[in-house]
């Protein structure tokens, strides 16, 4: 039988609010336990919450970038649940009335085509804050100081069919969050995380199967992982005869597989109410007005520009600006020196790229900023170097602070410039191949190659290679 | 020095006729003397108050309203190394690390903190003997309740331990136990008074408030704690009124409104006596009474007792053994440590609402109960906005009996919640009550309880201060602390 796969995605965004949702403490991540965990974050009694108004802006810039309603009321609840981690013995959140409903956004698959994917909602919600099971022989640590950090709960309707699209979705809200700078999207830190709700169906049927949840899944590998073993076991459990029980389910990278935590039957009755302590949130319509105004360059559109105004193509497009930081160093590089967007395309997805990856650092942080590549770039294009010694160059300009010039002069990587000793030393491998003069006249092409291959060796790889082919065409002809 | 007021009070300190020093010794003293007979105080703090009247005194040029000032308050409001327990066995460990927003006020306003005021537990009550330091007795009559749940806060004042106190009112534990212990008590609009350390109970409806012997002694202490308050969503950023300033203001003309529903045959006759006779007073004040409409009047008792327990149940999920407060000896592990923490933590008046109220949210009870009562809630607000169409205030006594007899209601809950009929429909709609003292029958004394439209609590008091400037009942004293 054909089967069809069926997938809603939740992802959780912490919003880089200095201070929590509620109250003033403040929400860095890694400091020490329980120094960021204040009255309200630790529930003494007697304190009350405060609505931290920036992370009310936040919300609503991501409603506004994925073209979604922003309720003009929208109301805090209760959902009451006992864990350690949670102080007060409920999560403040939303539940009839969220902050952002009904947005959507387009995807790109594979093979080039698009899809768009419906948002339902996104609400707010205050994080709760880690059980510490390490280094408490028989007891639990609490941590609190993430709780009462910011989040927005960001729910898609049920319009994904393949663990590809589910990442391709994940990849789009991640890039949104990060250009519109309301989360660090950190996946690591758990800034930004996902649940998968997955079920599957005959190819044809109209009814949704019974699904099950994967729960709290922090990579884009993990989620395309995770998917693409539970849709195989739904539909192993089906075709053996048996049925999907809807049920929450942990993935484990371990193994690679997902694993039963609990049934719809044990799954928690929250007994959600309105917060009697806050008031609904309103959205003063001149601060919405605002932040349309000041949205910044959504991916889409800044892709879109980058083709028009680089002549780049679809692929590097998209890929440059897959992530902000990536696209606007891109674009400091090409306007620094005038340089071909290809070339600094070329580079900054690749060579740069992959330095990035292997020292693990950001753009802000990385020792090559825009004007030190730019520079490189500029001695590539000008030909004063190859593209091959330029790669030796950035290496040297990761590792130490000389410029580009100095690092070129130290380790005499330019080209040869001088056209008549070039000239002569072309003449000379000529003379001495007779043979290959000969083949090549005769209409043998690739013989070009050998005389290319002479000339570089002879010149210690400095020769310029557009030099090289024009005086040798010249000459053989 | 106990038989003046604490207007009169204000008045002798700024003239020099006493020091605070020599008037805090003399409440300790009487503290020390007489709440043996009476439990009102669950803890008393003679260094803190000598330090806080020494720096009244010596800071003589300072103009705080309330500067050396003695006062009690309710073990409800947090106040910074001083325990807080809500006469709980929950938080019978809990040292405050933090300042009410009203005690903060206090404090900026002068005032002496004597100590604090025995309750029932987490404020869940209407006769202070839910409390894990035992039952509050009565001055008129120590066989008898002093009303609940500020109990403590009422019996103090009447029995002259404190000049004034700070109560909360939830259904009615402000006004309840003013009258049932020949005090003053008011209510303020929610909104008007942070709420910020005081330990929850029903947040939409939870509200402290003044004590005093006189409207006018309950004015000054409004005046210094109320306000808008940042830390309180909920507390409103409305101008406060000069509430001392306003209370000689003209009565005349104003019209007063008594419920039908409040007046009929079941009422008790001495009640209904009293109520006449203040009814005479009022009128010969220039006030116009006339009958009113609260056609849902009947139905609050049972929306609060969906409401209020509803909140509280996720309220107190915060006491759940783990960072502060009681925790069983060593639990199994975290059900156990849950399970038996609360369960020996909580007594049986907070375990029952807890209940009630978990029941009343849970999936598939959700609508018939709570969505239901919030409806009721509406129509009871909408009844009181009709009223102050015609009225400016609404007349009704505070409570359908005088003190009852310990132990007489405590195995019989659903009588007990009846205690609150006429206080109760006044916290769902948020407005202010006022409880003042009009007599006494059989030597009980009888309140009469006043309500006005949203953040009038001037007209309540300027009403009650003008009544008292009539009449003595107010001043009317237990003989047996009397001296």
């Amino acid at each position: 039988m054909e089967w069809e796969v069926v997938i809603g995605l939740e992802i959780h965004v912490q919003l880089n609010t200095k201070s929590k949702i509620f109250s003033p403490a403040a929400t860095a991540y890694g400091a020490e336990p329980n120094t960021q965990a204040c009255a309200v974050s630790i529930a003494l009694p007697g304190v009350l919450p405060v609505l931290n108004k920036e992370v009310v802006k936040k919300a609503a810039q991501f409603g506004l970038a994925v073209g979604a309603d922003i309720a003009e009321q929208s109301i805090f609840d209760r959902k009451n649940y006992f864990y350690p981690d949670l102080p007060k013995g409920y999560q403040i959140s939303q539940l009839d009335y969220p902050i952002v409903e009904h947005g959507s956004l387009e995807i790109t698959l594979e093979d080039g085509s698009t899809k768009v994917i419906g948002i339902t909602r996104a609400h707010l919600e205050e994080d709760a804050g880690k059980s510490l099971h390490e280094d408490f022989d028989g007891m639990t640590g609490i941590d609190l100081n993430r709780a009462g950090t910011p989040l927005i709960e960001i729910v898609s309707e049920p319009e994904m069919s393949s663990a590809k699209e589910a990442v391709a979705y994940m990849r789009k809200i991640h890039s949104i969050v990060q250009y519109l700078g309301i989360s660090d999207g950190n996946m690591q830190e758990g800034s930004f995380r996902c649940d998968a709700n997955v079920s599957v169906r005959p190819k044809g049927e109209t009814k949704l199967g019974t699904r099950t949840e994967l729960k709290n899944i922090n990579s884009f590998r993990f989620v395309e992982r995770a998917i693409n073993y539970e849709v195989e076991r739904q539909i192993d459990v089906i075709e053996s005869g048996g049925r999907i029980v809807q049920e929450t389910r942990l993935y484990d990278a371990d193994d690679d597989s997902t694993r039963s935590m609990r049934s719809k039957e044990e799954a928690n009755d929250y007994r959600y109410f309105p917060d009697p302590d806050l008031l609904p949130v309103k959205i003063d319509p001149a601060m919405l007005e605002e932040l349309r105004n000041n949205m910044p360059e959504m991916p889409d559109v800044k892709q879109q520009r980058f083709i028009k105004d680089y002549g780049l193509n679809e692929e590097d497009a998209q890929q440059l600006t897959s992530s902000r930081d990536q696209a606007e160093f891109f674009e400091q590089v090409v306007t620094l020196q005038s340089l071909p967007a290809k070339l600094v395309a070329n580079w900054v997805l690749g060579e740069f790229s992959a330095a990035l990856n292997q020292h693990n650092v950001t753009f802000q942080a990385c020792p090559v900023n825009a004007e030190r590549l730019a520079s490189l770039l500029l001695r590539i294009d000008d030909g004063t170097i190859s593209a091959k010694s330029g790669k030796e160059v950035f290496q040297e300009l990761w590792a130490c602070e000389k410029s580009v010039d100095e690092i070129v002069e130290d380790k005499g990587l330019q080209q040869m410039s001088d056209t008549g000793e070039l000239e002569n030393i072309i003449e000379q491998i000529i003379e001495q191949s007779p043979q290959q003069v000969e083949q090549y006249r005769s209409g043998k092409d690739k013989v070009f190659g050998y005389f290319v291959g002479k000339v570089m060796k002879e010149t210690k790889g400095k020769a310029n290679p557009k030099q090289v082919n024009e005086i040798l065409k010249l000459k053989l002809s | 020095m106990h038989k003046l007021t604490l207007s009169q009070q204000i008045q002798a300190l700024s003239n020099k006729k006493i020091s605070s020093e020599e008037l805090t010794r003399h409440y300790l003293e009487r503290i020390e003397q007489y709440d043996s007979q009476l439990n009102s105080f669950v803890s008393v703090t003679p260094e803190l108050a000598i330090e806080a009247a020494k720096k009244a005194d010596a800071e003589s040029n300072s103009s705080a309203l309330l500067k050396g000032v003695p006062i009690a308050l309710k073990d409800i409001f947090c106040m910074d190394g001083t325990k807080t327990s809500c006469a709980s066995k929950m938080l019978d460990n809990f040292i405050a690390p933090y300042d009410a927003t009203v005690v903060t006020k206090l404090k900026q306003a002068g005032v002496v903190t004597l100590g604090k005021t025995n309750m029932d537990e987490f404020a869940m009550g209407s006769s202070s003997e839910s409390s894990v330091h035992g039952s509050v007795k009565n001055p008129w009559d120590t066989l008898r309740v002093p009303g609940g749940s500020s109990g403590g806060s009422a019996a103090a004042v009447a029995a002259r331990l404190a000049p004034a106190s700070l109560g909360t009112d939830t259904g009615g534990s402000i006004r309840q136990p003013a009258a049932l212990c020949g005090v003053t008590g008011l209510k303020p609009t929610y909104g008007r008074v942070s709420r910020y350390g005081m330990i929850a109970y029903a947040s939409s409806l939870d509200q402290g408030g003044p004590f005093g012997v006189s409207a006018q002694d309950c004015a000054y202490l409004l005046q210094a704690i109320a306000g808008h308050d940042p830390k309180d969503s909920t507390s409103v950023d409305a101008p406060v009124s000069d509430y001392v300033g306003s209370l000689e203001q003209s009565v005349k003309g104003l019209r007063i409104g008594m419920p039908e529903e409040f007046f009929d045959p079941q009422l008790d006759e001495g009640i209904a006596q009293k109520i006449s006779e203040a009814c005479v007073v009022l009128k010969s004040m220039g006030c116009e009474i006339k009958p009113i409409s609260l056609p849902n009047a009947k139905l609050a008792i049972a929306a609060y007792y969906v409401i209020a327990p509803a909140e509280a149940s996720s309220n107190l999920s915060r006491y759940d053994g783990a960072r502060y407060g009681y925790r069983c000896e060593a639990p199994k592990d975290l059900q156990d440590m849950y399970y038996r923490s609360r369960t020996e933590g909580f007594g049986e008046e907070v375990k029952r609402r807890i209940m009630i109220g978990t029941y009343a949210l849970s999936a598939g009870y959700y609508d018939a109960y709570y969505v239901k009562a919030q409806k009721i809630r509406r129509l009871i607000s909408e009844d009181y906005q009709q009223a102050f169409a015609e009225v400016d205030a609404v007349l009704s006594p505070t409570s359908p009996s005088t003190a009852f007899k310990i132990n007489e209601k405590s195995d019989d809950p659903v009588t007990m919640y009846l205690s609150d009929i006429y206080t109760i429909g006044v916290n769902l709609a948020g407005l202010p009550g006022i409880s003042l003292p009009i007599g006494l029958q059989q030597g009980l004394p009888v309140g009469m309880q006043l309500v006005s439209n949203y953040f009038t609590e001037d007209v309540l008091l300027r009403l009650g201060h003008q009544y008292q400037n009539n009449t003595q009942h107010h001043l009317n004293m237990p003989s047996a602390f009397e001296s």
